[in-house]
């Protein structure tokens, strides 16, 4: 067991180093899929995700489109009025650059709308969709 | 030689008036709270809702506040530690009962001695100067929350509270 892990952080320290040569964004997925232990994340189950009404979670927020909004490249509004830029890196290139950033609103708005803290495979999948909005 | 001392001397009668009007325009106004400057305040307590003016609030209210961060009102706005403390020490320093801020207390007129509200719109102050303010305004879908101050107040996040 202890020689699965050893070979396992080795591999993802071997991932996460070559990744750092790309960007904050593709270290991140990088990360998340190593770690989920998929090659290959989809955008398609990432849309689902952001899209899809739970039940788990708090009543007012079923959905991460309650606050970002059923168009990824618009604007959003949480509960209290506050505006949100759009989700879709196109619209709005500055996001997802700070990994601290993500991981804290990943577990907050997973927690809301969830009620349980995404897995890193949810979380490359959701990432890998807004990259490509 | 002959000096124009007249001419001066309105001059600067004049600009010593019109720095005093300017100066009771920004801190004397009844309507205006200091708007959050630090920026890391602005991030971490500015993306749910408006970062409130912290002189609207009681230091202690702010410390008891920062303290439970985990249930904040229903949400979880944990932080860090550092960074929790940095905030905390700027709401503190910028509470409505800090040196100086004369006018904000106004809005604390009412609070008991030694009370932390929580919440700025349970405020006795708030609360009368918004009697007026029908039912079905609350409601509205633009409005939803008290807590939305800039749905009705367009000009809150530069500080400004008048209608
Ligand atoms: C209650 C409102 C709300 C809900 C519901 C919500 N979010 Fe968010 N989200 C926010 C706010 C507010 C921010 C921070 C403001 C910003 O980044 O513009 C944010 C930011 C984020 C970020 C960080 C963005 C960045 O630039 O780093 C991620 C990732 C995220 N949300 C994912 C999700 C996912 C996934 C869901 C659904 C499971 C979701 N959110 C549901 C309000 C919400
Ligand atoms: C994850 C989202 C979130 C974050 C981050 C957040 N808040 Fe809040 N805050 C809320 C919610 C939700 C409410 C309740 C709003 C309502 O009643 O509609 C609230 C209410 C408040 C209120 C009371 C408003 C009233 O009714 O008078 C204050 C004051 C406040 N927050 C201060 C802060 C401070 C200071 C920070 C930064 C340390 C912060 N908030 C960060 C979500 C958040
Ligand atoms: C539904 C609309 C609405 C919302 C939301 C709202 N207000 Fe007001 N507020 C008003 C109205 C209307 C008045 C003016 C009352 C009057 O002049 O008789 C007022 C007056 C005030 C005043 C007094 C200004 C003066 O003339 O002295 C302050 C301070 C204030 N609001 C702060 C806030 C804060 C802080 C929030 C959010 C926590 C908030 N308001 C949310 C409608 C609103």
């Amino acid at each position: 067991m202890k020689n699965i892990l050893v070979v396992t952080s080795g591999i993802v320290a071997m991932i996460l180093s070559t990744a750092t040569l790309a960007g904050p964004r593709e270290d991140l997925l990088a990360q998340y899929a190593a770690v989920a232990k998929v090659t290959s994340l989809s955008a398609a189950r990432g849309q689902t995700l952001h899209t899809q009404n739970f039940s788990g979670g708090k009543p007012d927020t079923p959905s991460c489109t309650t606050c970002h909004g059923k168009d990824t490249r618009g604007a959003g509004r949480t509960l209290t009025g506050k505006t949100i830029e759009p989700v879709a890196v196109s619209v709005t290139p500055t996001r997802y650059t700070d990994p601290a950033k993500v991981e804290k609103w990943f577990k907050r708005n997973c927690t809301e709308v969830l009620g349980r803290e995404c897995t890193p495979q949810e979380k490359g999948d959701w990432l890998t969709f807004v990259i490509g909005q | 030689m002959r000096i124009p001392y007249r001419p001066l001397a309105i001059g600067l009668v004049t600009l010593a008036f019109s720095a005093l009007i300017l100066a009771r325009a920004q801190a004397g106004d009844r309507h205006f709270f200091a708007p959050v400057t630090d920026p890391v305040v602005k991030e971490e307590c500015g993306s749910c809702h408006l970062a409130f003016a912290p002189s609207m609030l009681p230091a202690r209210s702010w410390q008891r506040m920062m303290g439970k961060l985990d249930n904040h009102f229903g949400d979880n706005a944990s932080l860090d530690p550092a960074t929790a403390e940095k905030i905390t020490s700027y709401l503190v320093a910028n509470a409505g009962d800090a040196g100086g801020q004369r006018y904000s207390s106004k809005l604390l007129k009412g609070v008991a001695t030694g009370a932390a509200p929580q919440r700025i719109t349970e405020l006795p102050k708030w609360v009368s100067e918004h009697r007026k303010v029908p039912d079905w305004e609350w409601r509205h879908k633009e409005v939803r929350t008290k807590a939305n101050c800039v749905a009705c107040h367009t000009a809150a996040e530069q500080g400004y509270y008048e209608e």
